[in-house]
């Protein structure tokens, strides 16, 4: 779906993508979200049918709003290794990495991948717009920055048989990409970036294209997944699988910390557990001294998954320390029954000491059973994340389903 | 609505309080005394209520408001405890806001989130993303300063169990904002507007924006160390728990004294209009009641002044029942005239080319000036005695969101003028304050900044009612007709509002209490003042609130 | 690398020297490293003609703290005055002066001058204990800072409740409403008013300049009274003594030595980098340079976290003050002043409005069409600093924006014109005295001295970049986030002007940390 014509940004704030044509016409339920300034679809037919797409075949994503930066210039590597938590020195051309960027207090502002396209050119994908910290964080370093969002189309193509979908596509040698690493593919003229990376725990690619490209590669995509059970798949199905990936999400696990309005709300990253990110070793970075007092002193609360029992997902529940719900130490942040695991799983913000694996907590769930609030105090135990991480995801070159 | 001297057989004379002024800081004191179970009356010099907050047909069917124009700042809690949507008050929030540029260009603001992006975006990609930081840090100081605004500041000078108390209050609201964020707060607190929009913004347009409400209603420059805290003044308002969010009174701004009155009325409560009160009485030094410009005499052991300390002190009270020193500090107040006022009546919606076709921004406040430096300019004018030849404007034409305030078709545009002198520097003010043509003069300089914006502007005004700062003392009895009653600079909030030692409503005479808006925390339809001066009060009287 | 120094002082400007002396008094190892051929930075005495020597930047010693030269033992180390606490003069457009110590023009002025400045003197004397502090942080529960509250908070107190009340009421005041509160003569106004504004990026209506006032008023308290006085020999007879101060003490001094980069290992500083490509080593480095040399330039973003940049960048430090320098046949007669006054501080100022209107334009990248200035002939006390019979004329001059419209290439002739017809006008035949001019913009302030912005203080002196945010937050202590680097310049609480306090407070503070 084109722009409608002549409507301004004040009639019609949102954009549609490059996929919207295509998207909004297979859309049978109508449920679109707004994200990062776009419309996209929620859900085609049902979530539950969508996810297994995901788990079972190959679904196909409109993965266009990522936000999107182009970061380039002879200080490029080292303003990155300033900005991140991870060492970029290390990152080769041609790979990707996973990281998350702190301000001075060594809270987490976004996370997001960073790809190396060249020596002194670099790409990266986040979930919030930023130019303003990106600019106040280049001061003094010899780099470009740019968004690109609106310049570069990009799909999510995930699944099992994702990688056959690719091959029968026309991407020669797509089954050699390894994790986390780059190509360049040129099918049938249209130019496409793959990446093998993803946001749902399974084998699976993401495709970056130029927009007017977009429609071309969508349609042969569909087809040549047709019989490999590829489905264009809305953001609720992937909110299922990025929990059991145990994946973060902003505004849902954790509040950047430019937005944050009250006090004790920011989030560093040693209490997203995400501390395999962080390297004291490379150097100085944002947020490195307020990490370093905090790892030494250990954190307040870590963010954690729990196997609930029962099989009611514990949607907003506050985390007791025991059944008589007295003492709070912590809430439920993301949580669905794992139709896969056949678990009821949930992430959770919780406190210390309480959050070990193995700990056992309790949740407070409340049920809406035919307009009757019900309340259940449900045991949980402290897991290991990710709940769900098949071999596949991993296998090079992956099987063909 | 309200019952005059002359229709009352045989008037009450004593009551257990009196309220000097039935400005909607008065009214709330009313309401919250007679709420109380006390017998209130209020006293109005005029023949109508409402002090600055009214709405005035001043040209046949249309209605002005033609001194305060927007309502944001009013105390949810106020309205909810006095029942004000009750008693008819409804408030309708802008849909968004502009800024004319000299060179066609515009910008504007819109609710929608990515609109406003993408508006902001045009003029600077980086500042529509950095206006996420600012609305953060604003908003990060309205939450600290919000739950101050409905208590009586401490006396750091004292060391009664009460101020101390409160102090420690303060200090941990403070110490609870964390290190980095009081550091923030304090620079914050100090800073001018200009110096506090360059740590966001590149854009001289969108700063200009912004920068606007931290000039309005004050005798400063946007380059004024302070000034960022005004901007933060006139933000403290929410409409439903959207901060910052503002509004427009349905049947303009006299619907909320109109409200307030019935509220009072319904709780017992009198108001006399054009009741002018001559003199505050004292007897063994304390207040006892007031005298009216005809000889009445009403009398109370609870008096409340509504009007600024200038008037309440210098021209109500006599000094020998005042300490030299306060009467040193009263005149010290700085109460400046610095803005003026045009009401006009238009024959149909002005075309403004700048804006394009159906953007909802014209629903809101409407600017021209499109730099800080315009700003400021506008303001060395002022500080030389004269009416700023570019003034900063805030119009408004709420006749297309509010029906009732204009005939179908017609429009009441407010343009609030920033700055305007209460004196001229050259010849006026005599005793006889601005002439005809000074005035005039004034206000084409206001209609000609208009007119280089809307091409049929001055085709379509059907009437102008031009106030200067002289006029608005002159009509509502504001000193200067400042509209704060009394500058919101350092010297002057918190605890030095409106004298050291003084602030909390009490006076230097036992039973004379002030609750307009020269108290702590200042100006704007707030209500907050007359809401604290009355639990003051009522405290006094060993009553609970 | 092994480090033969325990500290290395960057800037041997008289904070640097200050700040090595202490260091080197209480038994520490310290090299001086000083960029140019002379020491002192802005408390310097050079030549600008022929056989004509000026202090070059500051020209008068009001500030400096008493308890610095005695600690320091100055005397001994050949520091003089050749002047007596110096009359101020306020020079009036009708020709007729006044003395700021009888301003008789308005017989109620007299009378309330008096109550005025003893009253002042009080307030600001409650201040002179915040100055010579370290700023405590807020929110720690170290108990040093909840010492240092408790302390500024009891020095406020102590004024008793009326001092107090009015502190707390005067001090976010602008200075034109202060004095309209207390006299009547424009001429005493403007003049009261234009010490308030000395050096700052205000107007006297500017909310703050009661403070910077106060402030200035204070640093005189703790430099033996309400006085401005001029050492023998220029300010740079200052920073000879306490270089001599220093060397006594064991300290090294480098000139021509500037530093090109402060060395980081393993998030500490260690030692600097030299223009020459020569490392040298140290435990700690402490900068008198300005914050925004010290941290963007010297120590470089990369070891600093993006907020502290982001406070640096706006951190104001554009100067907007200049200093004219002639050279003088004979002494120039100024209208109705007494000769007797003419070794004293002259003013023209002679309404608020006229300081206001001069700062008016300076909002606006343009120069004063009608300056301020602070004018002193310093060869009239100390002749050494002229050829015999001959004279130099030193005046501060406000208001000279940093970032001129067109530039200062363009201006720089056209002001100086402006600031000698000012002068002319108070003393006709002056033009014709003049042998040579020298005009420093804020532009060659910062070329010469190596002061990024070319501002005395090194930053704007106003509520929201002093004391506990001053420079910015996570560096208000004297100390850099990079371990083992500390700040000691006039960046610093509590910035500029001649009195050491800013290089005493970081030596203490080292020494605390040591």
């Amino acid at each position: 779906m084109q722009p409608l014509p002549g409507k301004p940004h004040f009639l019609q704030p949102l954009l549609p993508t490059p996929f919207s044509e295509r998207t909004h016409a297979l859309s049978q339920v109508d449920s679109f979200i707004q994200w990062s300034g776009y419309t996209t679809v929620d859900v085609f037919t049902t979530a539950e049918q969508e996810y297994f797409a995901i788990r079972n075949a190959t679904s196909l994503y409109d993965l266009t709003p990522m936000v999107k930066y182009r970061i380039a210039g002879s200080g490029a590597e080292r303003f990155l290794n300033r900005l991140v938590t991870r060492n970029i020195a290390k990152l080769k051309e041609g790979r990707v990495a996973y990281t998350v960027w702190c301000n001075d207090a060594g809270h987490v502002i976004d996370d997001g991948t960073i790809f190396r396209m060249g020596a002194e050119e670099f790409r990266l994908c986040a979930q919030e717009r930023q130019l303003d910290w990106l600019r106040d964080a280049a001061i003094g370093f010899d780099v470009a920055i740019d968004e690109i969002t609106e310049e570069i189309a990009a799909l999510a193509l995930q699944g099992p048989t994702s990688c056959a979908v690719l091959k029968e596509f026309g991407v020669r040698g797509a089954e050699r990409l390894k994790p986390f690493e780059i190509g360049r593919f040129t099918v049938d003229g249209l130019e496409i970036t793959i990446s093998r990376t993803g946001f749902t725990g399974d084998l699976g690619y993401e495709l970056w294209m130029a927009p007017r490209d977009a429609l071309a590669v969508w349609d042969r995509l569909m087809a040549a997944g047709k019989s490999r059970g590829i489905r264009p798949i809305g953001s609720q199905a992937l909110d299922m699988a990025r929990i059991e990936a145990g994946f973060i999400m902003l505004n849902h696990d954790f509040v950047s910390a430019e937005h944050t309005i009250r006090a004790g709300r920011d989030r560093s990253p040693l209490e997203l557990g995400l501390d395999w990110l962080v390297d004291f070793n490379k150097g100085h970075f944002n947020g490195r001294r307020a990490l370093l007092t905090e790892k030494q002193r250990g954190v307040r609360r870590r963010l954690v998954g729990l196997d609930v029992a029962g099989n009611k997902p514990a949607h907003n529940a506050l985390i007791y320390s025991d059944h008589t719900g007295i003492k709070e130490i912590g809430s439920v942040t993301s949580a669905i029954w794992s139709p896969t695991c056949k678990r009821n799983i949930a992430l959770a913000m919780i406190d210390a000491p309480h959050f070990d694996i193995g700990h056992t907590v309790w949740a407070e769930i409340y049920l809406n059973r035919e307009l009757v609030w019900e309340r259940r105090m449900a045991r949980a135990q402290v897991v290991d994340k990710p709940f769900f991480a098949p071999e596949r995801r991993r296998a090079t070159p992956p099987a063909d389903f | 609505m309200t019952a005059s001297l002359s229709t009352t057989a045989a008037p009450q004379r004593r009551f257990d309080a009196i309220i000097v002024g039935a400005g909607h800081n008065g009214l709330v004191a009313a309401c919250y005394l007679a709420k109380a179970g006390l017998s209130v009356l209020v006293l109005e010099r005029n023949d109508y209520i409402g002090g600055a907050a009214v709405s005035r047909q001043l040209y046949p069917e249309f209605t002005y408001s033609n001194c305060s124009y927007v309502c944001s700042l009013l105390r949810p809690e106020i309205m909810r405890e006095l029942e004000l949507p009750r008693h008819g008050l409804q408030i309708i929030p802008y849909e968004g806001g502009c800024t004319m540029m000299r060179d066609g260009g515009h910008l504007a603001l819109y609710d929608n989130h990515d609109a406003l992006r993408r508006e902001i975006g045009r003029h600077s990609k980086r500042d529509a993303e950095a206006y996420d930081r600012y609305s953060r840090d604003v908003m990060r100081q309205c939450k600290f300063i919000k739950p101050l605004l409905m208590r009586s500041p401490p006396d750091p000078t004292s060391f009664k169990p009460r101020d101390i108390m409160e102090l420690l209050y303060l200090a941990k609201r403070f110490n609870g904002m964390g290190e980095e964020r009081m550091y923030d707060t304090i620079r914050f607190w100090t800073m001018s507007a200009a110096d506090f929009l360059d740590e966001y913004f590149e854009s001289e347009i969108v700063k200009a924006h912004f920068a606007g409400s931290s000039i309005i209603g004050t005798a400063l420059g946007p380059r004024s160390p302070g000034t960022a805290y005004v901007l933060l003044h006139h933000y403290m308002g929410d409409i439903d728990d959207a901060v910052g969010a503002w509004g427009f009174a349905r049947g303009g701004m006299g619907a909320v004294t109109k409200a307030l009155a019935a509220s009072f009325q319904e709780k017992g409560g009198t108001i006399h209009t054009g009741a002018g009160v001559e003199r505050i009485l004292t007897r063994n030094g304390r207040g006892v009641g007031v005298a009216l410009t005809d000889g009445t005499e009403f009398y109370a052991r609870t008096v409340i002044s509504n009007m600024d300390v200038k008037r309440t002190f210098l021209q109500t009270m006599d000094a020998k029942d005042l300490p030299d020193e306060f009467l040193r500090q009263v005149r010290n107040f700085k109460i400046r005239g610095s803005s003026g006022k045009l009401n006009i009546a238009l024959d149909g919606l002005p075309e403004v080319p700048a804006i394009p076709k159906g953007a909802p921004c014209t629903r809101g406040d409407m600017h021209v000036t499109d730099t800080i430096e315009m700003m400021e300019r506008a303001y060395d004018d002022w500080k030389d005695g004269f009416w700023s030849r570019a003034p900063y404007i805030d119009m408004l034409i709420p006749s297309q969101i509010d029906p009732t305030m204009a005939p179908d078709g017609k429009h009441y545009m407010s343009v609030f003028v920033q700055y305007c002198p209460y004196r001229l520097a050259n010849g006026a003010p005599t005793e006889t304050g601005w002439d005809d043509t000074q005035r005039k003069a004034f206000g084409d300089t206001v209609i000609d900044t208009i007119a280089r914006h809307s091409p049929n502007f001055k085709d379509l005004i059907l009437h102008a009612e031009i106030r200067t700062p002289w006029d608005i003392e002159r009509e509502v009895g504001l000193t200067e007709g400042n509209i704060f009653q009394g500058e919101l600079t350092m010297d002057q909030l918190l605890f030095n509002r409106p004298i050291p030692g003084y602030a909390q409503y009490r006076t230097p005479v036992k039973g004379v209490y002030m609750c307009g808006s020269s108290t702590h925390p200042g100006g704007g339809v707030m209500g907050a003042p007359g809401h604290n001066a009355a639990r003051q009060v009522l405290g006094d009287l060993r009553l609970a609130a | 690398m092994a480090a033969r120094y325990d500290h290395i002082v960057v800037g041997a400007g008289h904070n640097g020297l200050v700040c090595a002396a202490y260091l080197a008094k209480a038994g520490k190892r310290v090299l001086i490293l000083e960029a140019s051929d002379r020491l002192g930075g802005a408390s310097v005495t050079r030549d600008f003609a022929a056989g004509f020597s000026v202090s070059a930047c500051a020209h008068l010693l009001g500030q400096f703290q008493s308890d610095i030269v005695r600690d320091l033992g100055l005397a001994r180390h050949g520091l003089r005055f050749v002047s007596g606490p110096m009359p101020t003069a306020a020079l009036s457009p009708d020709g007729r002066p006044v003395l700021l110590s009888a301003p008789g023009r308005s017989a109620a002025d007299a009378d309330a001058y008096p109550a005025f400045t003893a009253r002042m003197h009080r307030l600001a004397r409650s201040l002179l204990p915040i100055l010579g502090m370290a700023p405590p942080r807020l929110g720690t529960d170290a108990w040093s800072d909840r010492r240092g509250l408790l302390r500024m908070a009891w020095s406020v107190r102590r004024l008793g409740r009326t001092d107090m009340r009015e502190l707390l009421r005067i001090i976010g005041m602008n200075a034109y409403d202060l004095m309209e509160e207390h006299f009547e003569s424009a001429l005493l106004k403007g003049a009261l008013g234009f010490d308030a504004v000395l050096g700052t990026n205000f107007g006297p209506r500017s909310p703050g300049t009661v403070l910077t006032l106060l402030y200035r008023m204070a640093a005189e308290a703790g430099a033996g009274g309400p006085r401005a006085v001029q050492p023998e020999g220029g300010m740079g007879a200052v920073a000879d003594a306490l270089a001599k101060a220093a060397r006594a003490a064991g300290a090294e001094i480098r000139r021509e030595a500037p530093v090109e980069r402060i060395l980081v290992k393993d998030d500490r500083a260690i030692g600097v980098v030299l223009a020459s490509g020569e490392e040298v080593a140290a435990g700690s480095v402490v900068s008198s340079a300005d914050p925004h040399t010290t941290f963007m330039r010297l120590l470089g973003p990369e070891h600093l976290d993006t907020g502290f940049v982001r406070r640096i960048k706006h951190f104001r430090h554009k100067g907007l003050a200049a200093k004219l320098h002639l050279a003088l046949d004979g002494l120039p007669a100024f209208s109705g002043l007494d000769p007797s006054t003419l070794g004293g501080r002259l003013l023209i100022a002679p309404s608020l409005d006229y300081v206001e209107h001069a700062y008016n334009h300076a909002k606006y990248g343009e120069y004063s069409k009608a300056p301020a200035l602070e004018i002193t002939l310093p060869t009239v006390n100390d002749p050494s600093l002229a050829p015999a019979g001959k004279h130099v004329l030193s005046a501060v001059v406000q208001y000279a924006p940093y970032d001129l419209a067109g530039g200062w290439e363009a201006g720089r002739e056209r002001f100086t014109d402006i600031v000698i017809d000012t002068i002319e006008h108070h003393a006709p035949g002056l033009r014709s005295l003049i042998q040579a001019r020298e005009l420093l913009t804020p532009v060659d302030i910062e070329r010469e001295f190596r002061i990024a912005g070319g501002h005395w203080h090194h930053g704007d002196l106003a509520f929201d970049q002093f004391f506990m945010v001053r420079p910015v937050p996570g560096a208000a202590q004297y100390r850099a986030p990079v371990a083992g680097l500390y700040l000691c310049g006039a960046g610093a609480h509590p910035g500029g002007g001649v009195m050491g306090l800013a290089g005493r407070n970081a030596a203490a503070k080292m020494l605390e940390a040591a």
